[in-house]
């Protein structure tokens, strides 16, 4: 078998369908394969910093987190002094309010016991007077005597 | 008159000289013999695909693929998909093998846009250099041009289908279903008259499968094969003194054009074919009746 003219032309045609496919074939093909390729690297990338996002988001949360906690912590320090505070001037006040019931109640009862005294005194030398009147009614003059009884009286 | 008698006997020897395979005697008779010429290309067309798939398996990367590993995703996510569409059994081998026929019948057909007088012309010298007659190297480069490569492919396929229907029925349920479907009944008696409609078509069903297959790539290949014989035959013999060449010449380049590109179509075509009727056979094979 020698080579020809028909094996020059098949080449030649076959050459043809080869430019006609990169002409028109190709360019359609490898557009597809890189705009897969460009998807998945956007993707690639878009998940990435998804995930960073989310480690960011994290960090930021954990901080608010320990700042609210801290913040906590100081309010109920505060309050528990606060508290102290109202409980200590609480007691301070009922002592001196206490203190001063108990004066007031003292100088009451002296005045009570001073006035019963008076009354009492009172009663006696009444009661003196009616027994000794009771006694010497016929013989001595309630009047000739009023002297005497009152300094009885005071004496007592 | 004589001229063109010798010029017929030429082109009909050009022809069958074509159509002649590398053949390998192995024993006695037409049966026991080697397609030499189908075997290298078939195992070339394996060896190229397998070198891309596994070269590109252990480069893959999960990060941004390269374009050649893009191709193949695309390729293989295309049957993937196809695959999970239609295949709903549990067989792990259906998509392997469906992107394994898809790509190999391709590549094999593919040797059809190679110019039909370039490999056999290559082989003619090679031939003639060792020492024998160039007369006799016949070549054929297309593997799915030869009867026996479609027809093995479609027995596998076949041997499959029944593998895969076994092991999603169970023995018993598959065989009885060669007797109780496609056609129903209710009562015991109509169950036992359908017996053998039902068992025959089944085993034509059966038996049309694989020939289906195998002959309509076979078919379409060997016609693609000998229209660019045929176009290669317009020049044939031609010298550049005569006027005739040039006309023929000019059909030849925009026919052989023609064909080849149009050819393009028809080996993609052809290759998805076989692959999805393989792949109904066998999604039909694991659903039941």
């Amino acid at each position: 078998m020698v080579p020809n003219i028909t094996l020059v032309i098949q080449g030649l045609a076959f050459f043809a369908v080869v430019l006609l496919v990169m002409k028109f074939g190709w360019p359609h093909i490898i557009a597809a394969i890189e705009e897969r390729q460009k998807k998945i690297e956007e993707g690639l990338n878009q998940a990435e910093k998804a995930r960073k996002e989310l480690a960011d988001a994290d960090a930021r949360v954990a901080d608010e987190i320990r700042k609210a906690r801290a913040e906590a912590t100081q309010i109920i320090e505060k309050a528990n002094q606060q508290a102290a505070q109202i409980v200590d001037k609480a007691r301070q006040d009922a002592i001196v309010e206490a203190t001063k019931q108990k004066a007031i109640a003292a100088a009451d009862i002296e005045a009570q016991a001073h006035k019963a005294r008076e009354e009492l005194r009172g009663k006696v030398a009444e009661l003196a007077v009616a027994g000794a009147e009771k006694i010497l009614r016929r013989e001595i003059d309630a009047n000739a005597h009023k002297a005497l009884i009152d300094q009885l009286v005071t004496e007592i | 008159m004589a001229t063109e008698q010798a010029g017929s006997a030429d082109m009909t020897g050009y022809i069958q000289h074509h159509l002649q395979h590398a053949q390998l005697s192995v024993g006695e008779g037409v049966f026991m013999k080697i397609n030499v010429d189908t075997l290298f290309f078939t195992v070339l067309s394996a060896v190229v695909f397998m070198f891309l798939f596994v070269l590109l398996a252990r480069r893959a990367t999960a990060g941004v693929p390269g374009k050649l590993q893009c191709a193949i995703e695309m390729v293989v996510l295309f049957v993937d998909g196809l695959v999970k569409e239609t295949f709903h059994g549990t067989s792990k081998i259906v998509a392997p093998l469906m992107i394994t026929i898809f790509c190999l019948v391709f590549l094999m057909n593919f040797m059809d846009l190679v110019p039909v007088d370039l490999l056999p012309w290559a082989w003619a010298n090679v031939y003639a250099v060792a020492g024998h007659d160039p007369h006799h190297a016949y070549l054929r480069a297309v593997p799915t041009a030869d009867l026996n490569t479609t027809l093995g492919m479609a027995l596998c396929v076949f041997l499959l289908i029944q593998y895969v229907g076994i092991s999603s029925k169970g023995l018993g349920k598959f065989f009885g279903e060669f007797l109780t479907a496609p056609f129903h009944a209710d009562g015991a008696v109509g169950k036992v008259l359908l017996v053998i409609p039902n068992l025959l078509l089944r085993l034509i069903e059966e038996a049309v499968r694989p020939v289906s297959l195998s002959l309509r790539l076979f078919g379409n290949m060997y016609a693609g094969e000998l229209i660019f014989i045929l176009i290669a035959v317009m020049t044939l013999g031609a010298a550049l003194g005569d006027f005739s060449t040039w006309p023929l010449g000019i059909g030849q380049f925009v026919a052989g054009f023609a064909w080849t590109a149009f050819h393009i179509l028809i080996i993609t075509l052809q290759a998805f074919i076989f692959m999805v009727l393989s792949l109904v056979y066998l999604s039909m094979a694991a659903e039941s009746h």
